[in-house]
């Protein structure tokens, strides 16, 4: 197999070098909010330029692996997301590290990163002129039901009823309608010049989770428990694989979605870890202990946002279509090294295509065995005093947010938003639901408004939309989405109702 | 000791190398620039005007002694990058931006932007990119005429993706109505990957795209004409003209990339910022990188480019004069 031909090239001298300092930049990157992988690779592709080929192609690859498991850290820990694919694992893995299970919440999180990352690596090795293809059959009508499907996933992301859920979700994709028409190019709810770019993902994501967090903290170090909350328990590794690898429904279906979302150009790899969450909860035999500290929500949320990073590849590096916002910024930095996308990659730029497959591959597994060394000096990191913590997270908060686009504007809007959502928060709404409105607004919008058009001019607007094998599929998983979360939310009242007998019927909604 | 001694000559060191470089860059205002100069790109990155753009000034600290760092502005098909532009950028010369002809003049003549071609001054264009029309690989089309043909018997059937409102792609496609008296959809997706996307999918029937991106996929696509006054010897030689071809489209819809800056810049600075600009764009490497990636390069000068602009205005002023005006506001409000 030539794979193994270009991996000693990999794996020698300086090469070796820029793997493992770009492994440990990268997870120390992916855990700065802010820093989301996207980022790290648009800072670290002009450096790519004076580099040999090779060595350019691996920092990218490294970078981009690194970087996405590393936002788990600060997830689990601070229970901040490092970027919009963490916020899953954060649901579960904060509530583990707060009953003093952080070193096994991290244990599980780089291991199914690394197993994840593996698999999705793999796919793009084996399959990608197979599913080429694939990718290219979703148009418009079907993205549109991805991201409805994606929607329906709120009900599981906490806050504290699945109507506060749908309603924060509804505000979220509110917010992404200001700014621009991505169509059309008319303006909305644009009241003042700073939200002329409308409200990105950065800014949001940052303002929603670090802010209120930041808020928590301050208040309380008043109130004197500024001291650390939890402390990292001794585990042993052998004990933590075991388990992890003893989870096969989580891991199952991690990688199987992670893989499929990242394959589907357009569908925003950032919602994978999310999906596969709330499909592994759906599947559960217990999903009440979703949210309050189930290692599978970790394991599925980790396997699938790592396992799409090499699905997302596919698409690009056979047709030139990056399937995430991060493959998109990486396809730039792999032109110039000269990996050019298409059918010819294997062929006439052999050596390019498989030096990089390699690093990808190797970078998984370096990722994987760094990660899980970092995490033990995790412990210093939550010794640190609440006060102190709220300065450094505040300060990177600003700082993260401005150096997306050198912008004042996504300070303020993230500023202000942090502080509607620590209000919020008082009235049980969660901030998971706002970010998914906001990344999968635009995504639903442009592709219904694109399946318009495209429906007018072939047989109409509903055939359009209601036709075809992958619609009626993807029609069909959001109504058992939905069904879903209603039926559980029935069973929840139900059970409410009889312990409350008695007492004064709460009226919740 | 040892120490110090190496500081001092490190100190000497860095010296020389400074003096060097304003030498290099040989002007008499060795003052400009002393500090990394911004370009906007209105567009996100890894699309072609952000890696074009990315490539064009990577030799910028060679020929200005100072990088050229790309930040990427996008939003609302560009508006965003340009309006940031003339609105909250000084006017020092350390702000610049990618344009995109005819692209931003036909956004400002068509929507109330910040920005249009007086309060904007052309510093050096580095490519072209003509528009190509092109159906998938398994599209019954082998033709223009054969497009036309059926789009004439199917009004308003015909489905042409384009990389969004109002681009090279858009005003190729109005022009094909014309000259062809004939009625097409145009769909306006996030950028030319996608509209490729579109293209390469089966989702729409045609599409008009970059030459640089068609002729990376033409595995997936047929290139059936090229909206340009001659082929394309060097990447295209066999696909005709749509003069060839018997349609009069003349060269209007070309994408024209290269940087520019906001009025009020001085003269001294922009003529520091289009000679360097020339010179980085006429860089062997630049230009070899450039090819590579399958963009035709045609460097501009200032001169040469205020002139092309007003051009372009002038027809397009003229073009979309010719539209029925309701058809133009239905464009404009209702996808």
């Amino acid at each position: 197999m030539e794979l193994f031909q270009y991996l000693p090239e990999v794996l020698s001298g300086w090469n070796l070098v820029i793997l493992i300092v770009g492994t440990v930049v990268g997870l120390l990157l992916g855990a700065t909010p802010g820093l989301s992988p996207t980022m790290a690779v648009a800072l670290l592709i002009p450096f790519t330029f004076q580099m040999d080929t090779s060595s350019g192609l691996i920092l990218l690859g490294v970078i981009y692996t690194a970087t996405v498991a590393g936002g788990a850290v600060t997830a689990i820990l601070v229970n901040i997301p490092g970027s919009p694919a963490n916020i899953a694992t954060m649901l579960d893995g904060h509530p583990m590290a707060k009953s003093g299970r952080a070193t096994e919440a991290l244990h599980y999180c780089f291991i199914s990163s690394g197993i994840g990352g593996v698999i999705g690596v793999l796919v793009l090795i084996f399959f990608t002129p197979l599913l080429a293809d694939f990718a290219l059959g979703f148009g418009p009508s079907e993205l549109f039901w991805i991201a409805i499907l994606g929607i329906t996933v709120i009900g599981s992301l906490g806050g504290t009823t699945v109507l506060k859920g749908l309603l924060a979700g509804a505000v979220g994709i509110w917010i992404s309608l200001i700014g621009f028409n991505p169509v059309a190019g008319t303006e909305r709810f644009m009241f003042t010049d700073h939200l002329q770019g409308g409200v990105t993902i950065i800014p949001a994501l940052i303002g929603l989770f670090a802010i209120p967090q930041v808020f928590q903290m301050v208040e309380d170090a008043r109130r004197g428990r500024g001291g650390k909350t939890f402390g990292m328990e001794h585990r042993p590794l052998w004990a933590s694989i075991v388990y992890n690898l003893s989870r096969v429904r989580a891991l199952g279906i991690g990688s199987v979605v992670g893989v499929l979302v990242g394959l589907i150009p357009g569908a925003g790899g950032q919602i994978a870890g999310l999906i596969a969450y709330d499909q592994n909860k759906k599947f559960s035999r217990n999903p009440e202990a979703y949210g309050k500290g189930e290692p599978d929500g970790v394991i599925a949320s980790e396997t699938s946002n790592s396992s799409m990073v090499g699905a997302s590849l596919v698409p690009m590096l056979s047709l030139g279509i990056p399937g995430s916002p991060t493959a998109a910024v990486l396809l730039g930095g792999l032109l110039i090294q000269g990996l050019f996308p298409g059918p010819d990659l294997f062929t006439q730029h052999a050596s390019v295509a498989w030096t990089f497959m390699g690093a990808l591959l190797v970078s998984q597994v370096l990722m994987m065995v760094f990660g899980l060394y970092i995490s033990r000096f995790s412990r210093y990191v939550i010794q640190i005093p609440k006060q102190h913590m709220a300065a450094a997270v505040a300060i990177l908060a600003v700082f993260g947010t401005y150096s997306v686009q050198n912008s004042t504007s996504d300070v303020i809007i993230m500023m202000t938003m942090g502080c509607a959502m620590y209000f919020a928060m008082r009235f049980g709404f969660g901030p998971g639901p706002v970010v998914l409105g906001i990344i999968l607004g635009p995504i639903a919008e442009t592709n219904l408004l694109q399946g318009q058009m495209l429906g007018q001019a072939m047989d109409g607007t509903f055939q359009y939309f209601f036709t075809g094998g992958v619609n009626l599929l993807l029609i069909f998983l959001c109504v058992l989405s939905i069904g879903y979360s209603v039926a559980a939310e029935f069973k929840v009242r139900a059970r409410q109702r009889r312990q409350s007998t008695g007492r004064t019927v709460e009226v919740e909604s | 000791m040892n120490n110090k001694r190496l500081l001092q000559d490190k100190t000497l060191l860095a010296g020389i190398v400074t003096g060097a470089m304003l030498a290099v860059s040989g002007s008499a205002l060795a003052d400009y620039p002393s500090n990394p100069i911004n370009v906007i790109v209105s567009y996100s990155a890894g699309g072609a005007t952000d890696f074009q753009a990315r490539i064009a000034t990577s030799k910028s600290e060679t020929y200005f002694g100072e990088p050229m760092v790309i930040v990427n502005r996008p939003g609302a098909g560009g508006q965003v990058g340009w309006n940031y532009l003339v609105q909250n950028s000084r006017d020092e010369g350390y702000d610049i931006a990618a344009y995109n002809v005819p692209h931003f003049i036909a956004q400002s003549l068509m929507y109330d932007t910040h920005y249009d071609i007086d309060n904007l001054e052309p510093i050096a264009n580095w490519g072209v990119d003509p528009a190509v029309l092109i159906v998938g690989r398994d599209s019954p089309f082998d033709t223009i005429d054969d497009l036309v043909e059926y789009a004439r018997e199917n009004p308003g059937r015909v489905t042409v993706s384009g990389a969004g409102l109002f681009v090279g792609h858009h005003i190729a496609t109005v022009q094909l109505e014309n000259e062809a008296g004939i009625e097409l959809k145009y769909l306006p997706t996030d950028g030319g990957v996608d509209a490729l996307r579109f293209v390469q999918g089966g989702q729409v029937m045609a599409g008009f795209n970059n030459l640089s991106d068609a002729y990376r996929s033409q595995d997936r696509v047929k290139i059936l004409g090229i909206a340009d006054l001659e082929r394309d010897e060097e990447f295209l030689p066999d696909v005709p003209t749509f003069k060839e071809a018997g349609y009069d489209i003349d060269d209007s819809s070309v994408n024209y990339r290269g940087l520019m800056t906001r009025s009020g810049v001085s003269e001294e600075r922009l003529k520091i910022l289009s000679e360097g600009a020339v010179e980085m764009f006429n860089d062997e490497e630049v230009q070899a990188q450039l090819k590579a990636g399958g963009s035709p390069m045609r460097v501009m000068g200032r001169e040469e480019l205020k002139e092309m602009w007003q051009e372009r205005q002038a027809y397009l002023e003229e073009l979309f004069a010719s539209l029925d005006p309701e058809e133009l506001e239905e464009l404009a409000e209702e996808d």
